[in-house]
């Protein structure tokens, strides 16, 4: 066994209320720059839609993801590495841009400079890449939003599979759902895998799955290793970007950008333990409908005396310990079975996971009367299909989605009976197989969702990176570019002495002799 | 004339080549952000397959053709091939695989030029080390043609004579045994060269990161702190 941590993060899109705030944010701080305006590390889809960049999801048209071949071994669906290779002066499953959009802005200037004319003057796009006029703006991030476009187009939705969608675009019938949708940071990355220059990593110590700028030659073979579609190719730097999982702030304690701003507070981060020698064996399980509970499996009690031992013993901080014990989303994936992976039989192990979401109940509204399964409302009968939610998180497997469902359904009858009846309903509980214990957290996590049970981070203990920390004290401040680099290599080969390090007075790192 | 050809053939080479690799590992050491492929595929990918493969497997054959043609000495493939045989050869196949990089350079200088979204994000270097590259394939395959007038070797042998002395630090003798070649060898020589000058300040450099180490590698890579 060999334990590694993991910053998981969790979705209640039970809460998601589509304000794309989360978006807005990540974009202001990330990828405002030229080169980046097409690329949303975070964005928000309405489902069910073909999504940004178009049919994401669609792995017969991109590729992404493993597959399982017949000898039980897996390897990347863009093929393996001859194949890679191959391929490199010309990718044949990479997204155009117009797989994304054009992106664009508009002539603001004009709104002042324009002479007093006969009718307003508005402000007209222009694309970014070339600068020229752009007549019409003919695709968006999200311009599907709340069911924008016809039914026709966005039933091309690879959740439809296996369903009789026709249905679903009459106007009595039709339902929707919001996404919002980041780099998932998986256990066992297909970009990573994917990439020729051995550019993309995974850092061991918060699994956190970042791209080195100086590593990447630009061969995007990520991008298309990526069955998310979220990692981008910055067509001004000629390199490949990512979500970063805002680690300057994780390593600080601090929740991501997007979670930070989520007004309805619907995202939770927090530590994962989880066996590292077992991520192949899962990752390769013969039904994809199975790779949901073998992922759990993956995942270790942090409370259990044995793993903490083992932990202590592969270098795992105490304070990342005491927070896997504090972990909301251990508690919400794991304990509570709430928490399911995005597309699992995409085999990366996705890490960020969604709460599926309760809709109105059809039946009480055709006829008058609740579709009931014991003491609770019949799941089945909820708006959105249960098939619809099962192709999303698990593979198609409509269990663990009513078994979600059922417990978010019994937690609100029971905290209702509580608060407006005053009586403690125990046998709605029962049925959706939760104690009293379980429901009380499940409403404080869920329903109150205080930022301290949302985020508990551990601090990233960076002090332990430097190697120095004496010399770099007063080093070099923060700056661009090269300002403070002394170069790749110990010897700097313009002769200079480096600057984060003395030389005169001998420096020693802590527990050093 | 003497002494400007031991300029350009005699003096020239050593520049150039000093250039490429103090240049390269200036660049690689302090601007490793800098050292990509450039690839424009994301912005327009129509016809790309064809013209991109059709370039690389053209370009990448005549480059090894000129390493292993000029680079093998005389003694040595004389076991194998007679030299006139050998530039026989050397007109086939480098006319081949000439032909092809010519095909598919001309699609993508003509994809550089005429995508109003390419060419928005090109760099100067980029049109002009495809303008270089097409100047050079075209003087190369000229003297393909130049070659019918004596097929037996002996501008092959006097061009490999030349290579070899330049390799083995004798510039004097380089530049005599190449001073007789009619001229379009001469100035395919000299792009060529200059060629080797401009490498390391051109997208030219990703040639060097071939990511062969690739099919000899874990496919997850995790670092430590």
């Amino acid at each position: 066994m060999k334990i590694r941590s993991q910053i998981g993060m969790v979705l209640n899109l039970d809460k998601c209320i589509g304000c794309h705030t989360c978006s807005i944010t990540c974009k202001n701080v990330w990828t405002s720059r030229e080169g980046m305006e097409y690329a949303w590390f975070n964005n928000v889809e309405s489902k069910p839609g073909i999504g940004y960049p178009k049919q994401w999801e669609n792995q017969d048209k991109w590729k992404g993801g493993w597959e399982r071949k017949s000898n039980g071994e897996i390897q990347p669906r863009i093929g393996g590495k001859f194949r890679i290779l191959a391929n490199i002066f010309a990718n044949p499953d990479l997204p155009e841009i117009d797989d994304y959009y054009e992106p664009f802005d508009f002539d603001y200037q004009h709104l002042h400079t324009a002479p007093e004319v006969k009718h307003q003057p508005t402000a007209r796009p222009r694309s970014v890449i070339t600068g020229k006029r752009m007549q019409k703006i003919e695709w968006g991030p999200n311009w599907e939003e709340i069911l924008g476009s016809e039914f026709e187009k966005r039933s091309k939705d690879k959740n439809f599979d296996n369903m009789q969608k026709e249905m679903y675009g009459e106007f009595e019938n039709t339902f929707m759902m919001y996404l919002p949708r980041l780099c998932e940071h998986c256990l066992n990355p297909t970009c990573a895998a994917a990439c020729p220059s051995g550019a993309i990593y995974k850092r061991e110590e918060d699994g956190i799955v970042l791209i080195d700028q100086e590593k990447c030659r630009g061969w995007r073979m990520c991008i298309s290793g990526c069955p998310y579609k979220k990692i981008y190719y910055n067509w001004k730097s000629g390199k490949s970007e990512k979500c970063i999982f805002c680690y300057p702030r994780i390593e600080s304690g601090m929740p991501t950008v997007c979670a930070e701003t989520c007004v309805g507070r619907i995202r939770y981060l927090g530590v994962l333990l989880y066996d590292a020698d077992k991520i192949k064996e899962v990752a390769s399980t013969e039904s994809d409908q199975d790779l949901y509970q073998k992922q759990l499996e993956i995942f270790l009690d942090p409370n259990d005396p044995e793993v903490i031992k083992q932990a202590r013993k592969d270098g795992i901080a105490d304070s990342v310990i005491s927070a896997a014990q504090k972990s909301p989303v251990y508690k919400m994936a794991v304990d509570w079975k709430l928490a399911l992976p995005l597309h699992p039989e995409y085999r990366t192990l996705p890490m960020v996971w969604y709460v599926p979401t309760l809709s109105p109940i059809q039946n009480a509204v055709e006829s008058g009367k609740l579709g009931m399964a014991g003491v609770l409302p019949d799941v089945r009968s909820l708006r959105i299909p249960m098939k619809y939610l099962a192709n999303l998180l698990t593979a198609g497997d409509e269990e663990p989605v009513v078994r979600a469902l059922e417990r978010l359904l019994a937690m609100r009858a029971y905290k209702r009976a509580e608060n407006v009846e005053g009586v403690e309903d125990l046998e709605v509980l029962r049925q959706a197989g939760l104690n009293k214990k379980q429901a009380d957290e499940m409403y404080r996590y869920l329903a109150i969702a205080n930022y301290e049970d949302r985020y508990v981070i551990p601090t990233g203990h960076r002090e332990m990176n430097v190697p120095e920390a004496y010399a770099e004290k007063s080093g070099c401040g923060f700056s661009f570019g090269n300002g403070c680099s002394s170069g790749n290599n110990g010897v700097n080969m313009f002769g200079a002495k480096k600057v984060n390090s003395r030389d005169i007075i001998k420096t020693f790192n802590v527990g050093e002799q | 004339m003497n002494n400007l050809n031991h300029l350009l053939f005699g003096v020239y080479p050593y520049i150039a080549i000093m250039v490429l690799l103090v240049a390269s590992w200036i660049r690689f050491d302090r601007e490793p952000y800098t050292w990509k492929a450039d690839s424009s595929q994301l912005l327009d990918g129509k016809n790309f397959r064809v013209a991109s493969n059709l370039f690389h497997i053209g370009v990448i054959f005549v480059l090894m053709g000129h390493f292993v043609g000029l680079l093998t000495p005389e003694w040595i493939y004389h076991h194998v091939i007679s030299s006139p045989n050998k530039q026989l050869l050397a007109m086939v196949s480098g006319g081949f695989f000439g032909i092809l990089c010519l095909i598919g350079l001309l699609m993508l200088i003509n994809r550089r030029l005429t995508n109003p979204r390419v060419r928005a994000s090109s760099k100067f270097s980029d049109v002009f080390i495809l303008l270089l590259l097409l100047v050079q394939l075209l003087l190369g395959l000229s003297t393909i043609v130049a070659s019918l007038d004596h097929l037996d070797g002996s501008v092959m042998i006097a061009l490999a004579d030349w290579a070899q002395n330049i390799v083995i630090l004798k510039p004097q003798l380089a530049s005599e045994s190449i001073a007789g070649v009619p001229l379009v060898y001469k100035l395919h020589v000299f792009v060529g060269l200059s060629m080797i000058f401009v490498f390391p300040f051109t997208r030219l450099v990703h040639m060097i990161s071939a990511p062969i180490w690739y099919l000899g590698r874990r496919y997850q890579v995790v670092r430590e702190r």
